[in-house]
């Protein structure tokens, strides 16, 4: 039925490892991955645990999709948690790894306590073993994956493992897997470093072949491919430009956050967007980027491989950089570009290498940078405390402080507790742009009202992929909805919300969500796990996982004063583009939401909700 | 009691009558299957060593254009689900290799060579030659798993399978390769033997002759 039906257990404390059976009655009710794991951690652990102690327990999980041939079926999810929120942090990666993990036989991994010293979890199927990292501790990703390999002699071993930043317990380290995908918001990279837990290394030949109706599945897997291969976005605008197409698009409509926030058109946008890179440099003739890459399954290929111009500043005497990886996608490049108002796409594409080599989230990174440089340019932060001058624009500045921020050197160590401690830890809170201590995405809030709504009542902190309604608001998918309308938001936010879970927890990429709905996607699920996966089905999965997690967030301490966005984006309107002079109608739409969401006026699930959902 | 049949058997090249091949089988294993698949098959024995001779089927091949492969690994998952009835890459015929360093992803697979290495060494013939399609086949009924195929290949693309103690590689689906299916972005296609350049000369021809003059 296309789950393993087997869950490892890893107590670091004592250094055990078992294995244990799924909970089927679970997996029917939150399906896979997000969902699932999410289930097994609200039930496991106390929501008002310390996120970095051995308390907090930690997952890795695989949904029924992935390690099969339907088309991205290669995502996992890390789901703890996170120290950068306080509440429940969900991670989402492709590459490799999580189609290993369930070739080896495993729906997901829990890891519960503090190991003594550093270790990593090795294994080749059935066989799971804890081993000793002492040599691989202070290692980078970058390094940690080849050592691994070469000890156990087989390079078809896949890695998720952290770099220094985890290490250092960064609050925005990421897990990286494959070298350059990573699990990247919210500080799961973290609660991995605070548990003295260094890589997770998979070596799996078992295969995923217990799906209920295989030959079902092979025509609904390939019907779907068709229509992702058919769709404008799927099929040509995501391989060709990769996220990256969005660079151009969404500053035309007003929506790209400048310095942090403070406008909403990057001067410098063309500079840094998808066409930049394409474009043959003047230094050596070759453009930035190298080729496309797809993860495990996917067909449709948006990853970026590209390739620093080697006379650049930022690579000088440092031959690791000069190779060709991951990067940039649209929200590292926003990040660390528009949102400091650093145009030097070859400087983005080094502090993305950075993040990725050592493990941090070049979102809430990037998005701390912008703080700094604000608090720089009022006086409130010297150069002699940052170790340089650090106004907007400065490609010097955002590569040096990547580099400390990820060891934990200077004022690096208070780079990496993101923008929420570190501005009220100098007086200045309204300048974190973060919603629940996680810093925004790549669309200005104030402009676009859904995606403001969405940020707001986002479980995981500000996030674009709870809920994507850039989709409808921006690129009228699957309807145009007028952006800086308020009417009509709440319902469509939750939609996206509800939607994306379901996603999400089959094991699948939200970005197929642009040429699929879940019309698509249950038939391929249903061939898969059961016939009971209907679209009707598939929502109320996704609903009913919406509401767990938010249940958790409530009873760690949220409340609805935590469902808010910075005064900024209340107050200061859009200077410039079509959304000129608005600013969000959060306060308009919230009461709403609640209502359509069916809960009460703080928040809070009513009994009738968590009736209908099983809760 | 210790007995050991050993036999040869010589093969002659029809064209020019030379003795190409001389096999010898000190494996009675090997030798009693061999015997008792040469009674049962011998026309399809005569019929695959002279695959070039009268009027064969037009031979189709993979053509692998790597500039195309994105690394989904799609055409991996097809080639295990194919034999194995599993999503399984560890079990692919077909691997694709990703060089971090340059961006290049290669699917690399048997080529089918004419004279195949991995045939001539086989000691106890569990290597034949498809005729309809040319594959080189591995009848795993056959095979005793002493992996000299492995050895003998310069590409390294006939390898041990540990769960059935037989070697396995690419048999071409039987002419509907499961990968050049599955292959999303054109990277593995299956065409004419004689034309693997096709694609290439077009593509040169457009260049010089076809495009207006500058």
């Amino acid at each position: 039925m296309s789950w393993s039906g087997k869950i490892l257990r890893v107590n670091l404390t004592k250094g055990t490892c078992q294995s244990e059976p799924l909970n089927m009655a679970w997996a029917k009710e939150y399906l896979g991955s997000r969902g699932l794991a999410s289930k097994y951690l609200v039930e496991e652990i106390d929501p008002k645990v310390d996120p970095l102690s051995p308390d907090n327990k930690i997952i890795w999980a695989t949904g029924p999709l992935t390690g099969t041939m339907a088309s991205t079926g290669g995502r996992y999810t890390v789901v703890t948690k996170g120290p950068l929120t306080g509440a429940i942090a969900c991670s989402n990666s492709g590459g490799y790894w999580g189609a290993e993990l369930k070739m080896a036989g495993w729906d997901m991994i829990i890891f519960e306590g503090k190991s003594p010293k550093p270790v990593y979890l090795f294994i080749q199927d059935d066989n799971a073993q804890l081993l000793d990292a002492s040599s691989l501790w202070g290692q980078s990703v970058w390094e940690t994956e080849p050592s691994i390999k070469a000890k156990h002699q087989d390079p078809q071993i896949r890695v998720s493992c952290i770099g220094k930043a985890g290490e250092n317990q960064v609050l925005f380290a990421s897990v990286v897997n494959d070298l350059h995908r990573a699990a990247g918001r919210s500080g799961v990279g973290a609660v991995m470093g605070s548990k003295n837990l260094k890589a997770i290394a998979v070596r799996g030949t078992k295969g995923v072949g217990n799906l209920k109706d295989p030959k079902g599945f092979m025509k609904a897997t390939a019907a779907a491919k068709a229509v992702l291969a058919g769709h404008a976005v799927t099929g040509q605008g995501l391989p060709t430009y990769g996220t990256q197409v969005l660079m151009n698009v969404i500053n035309e409509v007003g929506a790209l956050p400048t310095r942090n926030h403070k406008d909403v058109q990057f001067e410098g946008a063309k500079d840094i967007s998808a066409e930049a890179m394409a474009t043959p440099r003047e230094t050596d003739g070759k453009p930035h980027l190298v080729t496309n890459q797809a993860c495990f399954g996917c067909t449709i290929a948006c990853g970026r491989i590209s390739k620093i111009d080697e006379t650049h500043f930022s690579i000088q005497n440092r031959p690791q950089y000069i190779n060709a990886s991951g990067g940039l996608e649209y929200e590292a490049a926003w990040a660390l570009g528009a949102a400091n108002g650093v145009n030097d796409l070859e400087a983005l594409q080094f502090a993305n290498m950075v993040c990725n080599e050592e493990g941090m989230d070049p979102i809430s990174f990037g998005a701390t940078i912008g703080a700094v440089m604000e608090m720089y340019e009022m006086g409130v932060l010297k150069k002699e405390q940052l170790g340089i001058e650090a106004p907007f624009g400065s490609a010097k500045a955002l590569c040096y402080f990547a580099e400390i921020t990820a060891k934990g050197e200077g004022f690096g160590k208070e780079i990496g507790l993101g923008s929420a401690k570190l501005t009220k830890k100098y007086g200045q809170p309204d300048l974190s742009m973060s919603v629940k201590g996680q810093e925004f995405p790549a669309y200005d809030g104030r402009v676009v009202q859904g995606i403001g709504l969405a940020y707001a009542t986002s479980n995981r902190g500000a996030c674009h992929l709870r809920g994507y309604t850039i989709a409808s608001e921006v690129l009228g998918i699957p309807v145009k909805t007028e952006p800086t309308e308020t009417n009509g938001k709440p319902e469509l936010v939750k939609a996206f919300q509800d939607a994306t879970a379901a996603f999400d927890s089959a094991g699948i990429c939200i970005f197929t969500s642009f040429a699929w709905t879940l019309a698509d996607v249950a038939p391929q699920v249903q061939a898969a796990c059961g016939e009971e996966f209907t679209v009707e089905n598939l929502n109320t999965i996704g609903e009913r996982i919406w509401n767990m997690e938010r249940d958790f967030n409530n009873r760690a301490g949220f409340t609805s004063k935590d469902d808010n966005l910075p005064k900024r984006l209340m107050t200061e309107p859009a200077k410039t583009g079509p959304g000129k002079g608005t600013v969000s109608g959060l306060d308009k739409m919230l009461p709403e939401y609640y209502k359509v969401r069916g809960w009460d006026s703080e928040g809070r699930l009513n009994s009738e909700t968590r009736k209908r959902l099983g809760l | 009691m210790g007995l050991v049949i050993s036999f040869c058997l010589c093969e002659c090249d029809s064209a020019s009558q030379k003795l190409t091949k001389l096999r010898v089988f000190t494996d009675p294993r090997g030798s009693y299957l061999f015997l008792a698949w040469l009674v049962l098959n011998i026309d399809q024995y005569k019929q695959n060593y002279h695959l070039h001779d009268g009027d064969s089927l037009m031979q189709k091949s993979l053509l692998i254009n790597a500039d195309k492969c994105t690394g989904c690994l799609q055409c991996e998952m097809a080639c295990s689900y194919e034999n194995y009835g599993v999503f399984n890459t560890a079990k692919s015929r077909i691997k694709v290799f990703d060089f971090h360093t340059t961006g290049k992803k290669v699917p690399y697979t048997c080529t089918q060579c004419d004279e195949a290495w991995c045939l001539k060494a086989c000691p106890v013939d569990a290597i034949r030659i498809d005729a309809n399609t040319g594959a080189k086949v591995v009848i795993e009924d056959v095979c005793v798993g002493c992996k000299v195929c492995t050895i003998s290949c310069p590409f390294g693309t006939i390898n041990y399978v540990q769960d059935s103690g037989k070697v396995q590689k690419c048999d071409l689906c039987g002419g509907d390769p499961a990968c050049a299916t599955s292959c999303p972005t054109g990277a593995i296609t299956y065409v004419d033997a004689d034309w693997t350049g096709l694609d290439r000369m077009r593509a040169w021809a457009d260049k010089l002759g076809n495009q207006p003059a500058a």
